[in-house]
């Protein structure tokens, strides 16, 4: 895989703080688990963290140790275990519980006009839109502008914007003042997972496909 | 610190296992109460997180960062997790899912060492409007926006503020491996 387009550094900044909303999450999460340079760059924003909290004034805890030990020695068994990995898989690992394991498997709600996509859902505090999105060969997506920030990581096919053309585990990473027409791949369309930072105009931007077919 | 983590995971060594907890439980109730967390919540989640490197010490390896790096993202993690509560996606493993070690060279101990001392060098000598997004993203929890918002700035500059924080503790260690 030849991965050329990544995440902003602030956006991997935002990350490895533990700062970026959840649904943006999921993507820089995809992508890195694709991107050992995004991941290497993640470790080393990590370590920010921990020079912070070392430098934290320390606040007395006030249970004694002896109490975690005693809870720790119950759970005796060690954790080595690695996470379960599926053969076969065009899904990244930590997204596979949301996504599924392959993306032939997904049962996609068709938009219209060559576009298909299916919500995924976030946790009930979390902000955001967090969406599958599937475009067929060649067609073209409406012009949008982005309520907030706007995280896209291509899955499998690509597509081509004013900024450049986007593979399999590329990021566009687009903040709300980006407009941009990204037309998909005319042989092999393209699915993406789209995270945005706010609701209200991410739906604009589908109700503008759907509104002309029912008719609004 | 390291070392503490490898003598819990190569024999649970408790008394190992104390001085970490002495050590970061503490610092880890700190960085809980900085983000929000009431002094409960706060204690609780230093406890888990301590809990969880009891459990993980075998997971630990020196790509995962300075020992304080890994109690960072376990905390941060958790925190998350608590937040949010069941995230349908999967954050990534802490330290990602590389083979576990037991035996880090020492050499790597001290690169991770080196490599801590010169983050921490780093944030102290960062100018103080670069220094204040990083402290707002890693110890407040704010998002971009938030920032921006909480600073009455353009976005924009938050983001070249961060990227430009980004830049130096990069550059700095560059070298290291």
């Amino acid at each position: 895989m030849n991965i050329t387009q990544h995440p902003d550094s602030s956006t991997l900044m935002s990350y490895a703080a533990g700062s970026l909303t959840e649904a943006l999450s999921a993507v820089v999460c995809g992508h890195i688990a694709m991107c050992p340079a995004c991941a290497r760059e993640v470790r080393t924003l990590e370590a920010v963290g921990g020079a912070l909290m070392e430098r934290l004034d320390p606040v007395p805890v006030q249970q004694q140790s002896p109490l975690v030990i005693l809870r720790a020695a119950e759970a005796d068994n060690f954790d080595r275990a690695m996470p379960d990995t599926v053969a076969d898989t065009d899904v990244p690992v930590p997204l596979q519980r949301l996504v599924g394991a392959r993306l032939d498997d997904i049962r996609w709600r068709r938009l219209g006009m060559g576009v298909w996509h299916v919500p995924l859902r976030l946790s009930r505090a979390g902000e955001g839109d967090l969406r599958l999105l599937r475009v067929a060969p060649g067609q073209a997506m409406p012009d949008h502008g982005h309520g907030g920030a706007e995280l896209t990581l291509i899955l499998r096919g690509s597509y081509r914007d004013v900024f450049g053309d986007y593979h399999r585990g590329d990021v566009a990473d687009l903040d709300s003042e980006a407009e941009h027409r990204p037309i998909a791949d005319p042989e092999t369309g393209c699915i993406c997972l789209i995270a945005s930072e706010q609701r209200a105009r991410f739906k604009s931007l589908f109700g503008r496909i759907v509104q002309p077919l029912s008719g609004l | 610190m390291a070392e503490l983590i490898n003598r819990v995971a190569a024999r649970g060594d408790s008394e190992a296992f104390r001085q970490l907890f002495q050590t970061f439980a503490p610092r880890v109730k700190s960085y809980m109460m900085r983000l929000g967390a009431d002094p409960t919540t706060a204690e609780e989640l230093a406890q888990e997180t301590l809990l969880t490197v009891w459990r993980k010490a075998g997971l630990y390896s020196s790509d995962k960062g300075s020992a304080v790096t890994w109690i960072f993202t376990i905390a941060r993690n958790l925190r998350i997790d608590r937040l949010r509560r069941d995230v349908p996606w999967q954050e990534l493993p802490e330290g990602h899912d590389e083979e576990a070690s037991n035996d880090m060279p020492p050499d790597e101990v001290v690169v991770e060492r080196e490599r801590q001392s010169r983050v921490q060098d780093v944030l102290t000598s960062l100018p103080p409007d670069q220094s204040e997004v990083v402290s707002l993203s890693y110890l407040e929890g704010l998002s971009h926006s938030e920032i921006a918002d909480r600073l009455k700035l353009p976005l924009g500059t938050v983001k070249s503020r961060m990227r430009l924080a980004y830049q130096k503790i990069r550059e700095a260690v560059e070298d290291l491996k």
